[in-house]
C-alpha cells in the first residue's frame, strides 16, 4: 500500500455574496467599511490594472471577486510579497487595483520571468477558483523568454495573458472565461 | 535574497488532485455552464510566487470579528445579538502531510436564521435580522486551531432546476501559506437531508469528498446552556521536503 495522506478539502463556488465575506463594506455592511483592499500601498512606480471578466457569451460576471499576488518593486514575494482584492462592480463588472510595477522574478530552473501579476478569479458558478496571470506588454524580450509564457502551446493564446497599454502607467486585461480568445487558465 | 528555492519561498505542494474538486463544467448547476473554460488549464511548475502568499497579523482582527452572533450590531453601535440557534464552529486546519498550519486567515459568510443574505441582490422574502451581517473571520493558531461563534443559517430557495434549495451552509476562504493552497468552499451540517438534493454539493463526484465539507455535531465541545457546537477540519495541500533541490 502507498503512503497513505489526507485529502484536500474539496473546493464550492464563492456563490453571488462573495463580497459579504470578503468586501463586507463593497457589499454594503457595516463592517470594515474604509477597507480598499485593491489599493495596495508599497514602494515602487505606481500603476492602474483594470479588467473585467466575461462569461461564455461576452456579458460581464458583475458578482465576480478577483485576487492579485504580485512581487514588490524590487522582485521579491514572501513577506515582502503584495496582495490586493477587488470586488467587480456590480453594474458594469469592471475591476481595478492600484498597486506598483511588480520586479521579475525567477523560476525554478533558474530563468528570469517576466514582470507579471498573478490573478485569482471566483464568482458564483465558478466551481473552483481560476489562476491566471496578466503580464506587461512593454518588455518583448523578457515576455518571449518567460518559462510560463512558453509553455503555452498555442502561440495565439498567449496574448490572452498580456495587458494592453491604456495609458502611462494604466494597464487592462480582460480575462474571458470562455469561447473564442478564452484566457489561459494554470494548474500550479 | 529571493533566490526561487530560498527558505522563505520553501519547497513545491503537492499536485492538486482535480478529480476530487467539482469540474468546472456541471451542467447540474446551469450558472456553471457559461462560466466554465473549456481549455485544458495548464499544468506549470511553482516558483517563489506560487510557493508563498499573502500573511495577515492576528493584529488586523477586531475582538468581535469571529462573533457573527454580536459583530454586526456592535459595528453599528446596537444592543443585541442575531436571531437564531447558536453554535460554535471549530476545527483545525492542516496540510495534506497532517501537519498544522498556524496563523492563516479564514474568512466567513452566510445567510441569516431565515436563510436571507444581507445583500441587495437577495430578494427572499425571509426577513433580514436587524442584528445579523452574516460576516466573520479568524486565524488559526499556532496548532492550527480555529473557532467561530454564530447562528446555524437557514436553507434557502434558489432559481436553478424551478426552485432548488440549498442546505444550510457557511461559505469560507482560507489562505493557508502559500498562493497554491488558496480554498473557498462551503460548509455544510451533519443530518441535513438538503445536501444529497443539492445541485452545488453535486457538482463534487466522490460522497467522501462531499463528507469532508460536513461538520459534525460535537458536543463535548457545546457551551453549558449557551450553544451547540459544530466541529469542522479544513485539509490544506501540502507542501513537499525538498530532497534533492538545487
Ligand atoms: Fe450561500
Amino acid at each position: 500500500m502507498p503512503v497513505e495522506y489526507l485529502k484536500e478539502t474539496p473546493s464550492q463556488t464563492a456563490g453571488p455574496y462573495v463580497h459579504i465575506g470578503t468586501l463586507p463594506g463593497q457589499a454594503g455592511l457595516a463592517i470594515r467599511a474604509d477597507e480598499a483592499l485593491h489599493i495596495i500601498a508599497a514602494e515602487g512606480e505606481r500603476i492602474v490594472i483594470e479588467g473585467l471578466v466575461l462569461d461564455g457569451s461576452g456579458t460581464p460576471v458583475r458578482d465576480a471577486m478577483v485576487e492579485l499576488w504580485q512581487a514588490d518593486a524590487q522582485g521579491r514575494v514572501g513577506v515582502h510579497g503584495l496582495w490586493g482584492r477587488a470586488g467587480a462592480d456590480a453594474t458594469t463588472g469592471e475591476f481595478r487595483f492600484e498597486t506598483v510595477r511588480p520586479g521579475a522574478l525567477s523560476w525554478p530552473d533558474g530563468r528570469k520571468q517576466a514582470q507579471h501579476v498573478s490573478l485569482l478569479i471566483f464568482a458564483r458558478g465558478i466551481n473552483i477558483h481560476l489562476h491566471t496571470r496578466l503580464y506587461f506588454p512593454d518588455d518583448e524580450a523578457a515576455l518571449a523568454a518567460d518559462p510560463v509564457l512558453g509553455r503555452i502551446e498555442q502561440a495565439v493564446r498567449r496574448k490572452t495573458l498580456i495587458a494592453e497599454k491604456t495609458g502611462p502607467g494604466r494597464y487592462r486585461l480582460v480575462l474571458r472565461l470562455q469561447g473564442e480568445d478564452e484566457t489561459v487558465f494554470f494548474d500550479a | 535574497m529571493s533566490l526561487p528555492n530560498a527558505p522563505d519561498a520553501g519547497g513545491r505542494f503537492t499536485q492538486r488532485d482535480r478529480a476530487w474538486h467539482p469540474p468546472a463544467y456541471t451542467p447540474g448547476y446551469k450558472t456553471s455552464v457559461l462560466r466554465s473554460p473549456r481549455c485544458a488549464l495548464l499544468s506549470i511548475d511553482q516558483g517563489p510566487g506560487e510557493r508563498s502568499g499573502p500573511v495577515f497579523a492576528r493584529s488586523m482582527l477586531h475582538p468581535l470579528d469571529n462573533d457573527l452572533t454580536l459583530n454586526y450590531a456592535s459595528a453599528l453601535g446596537l444592543e443585541g445579538s442575531a436571531i437564531g440557534e447558536r453554535i460554535i464552529v471549530h476545527g483545525r486546519v492542516l496540510d495534506e502531510m497532517g501537519r498544522p498550519v498556524p496563523n492563516t486567515l479564514i474568512e466567513v459568510w452566510q445567510a441569516n436564521a431565515g436563510g436571507r443574505y444581507r445583500h441587495k441582490k437577495d430578494t427572499y422574502l425571509a426577513p433580514l435580522d436587524p442584528a445579523f451581517g452574516g460576516c466573520g473571520r479568524v486565524v488559526t493558531d499556532e496548532a492550527g486551531r480555529y473557532f467561530f461563534r454564530t447562528i446555524k443559517p437557514g436553507p434557502y430557495p434558489w432559481p436553478n432546476h424551478g426552485s432548488d434549495w440549498r442546505p444550510a451552509h457557511i461559505h469560507f476562504s482560507i489562505f493557508g501559506e502559500a498562493f497554491v493552497q488558496r480554498l473557498v468552499s462551503q460548509l455544510y451540517f451533519e443530518g441535513d437531508p438538503l445536501i444529497a438534493l443539492c445541485p452545488i454539493v453535486n457538482t463534487i463526484a466522490d460522497p467522501r469528498a462531499v463528507n469532508q465539507l460536513v461538520a459534525k455535531l460535537d458536543m463535548g465541545e457545546m457551551l453549558a446552556f449557551d450553544c451547540l457546537a459544530y466541529r469542522f477540519d479544513i485539509v490544506l495541500r501540502g507542501r513537499q521536503q525538498t530532497f534533492f533541490e538545487s
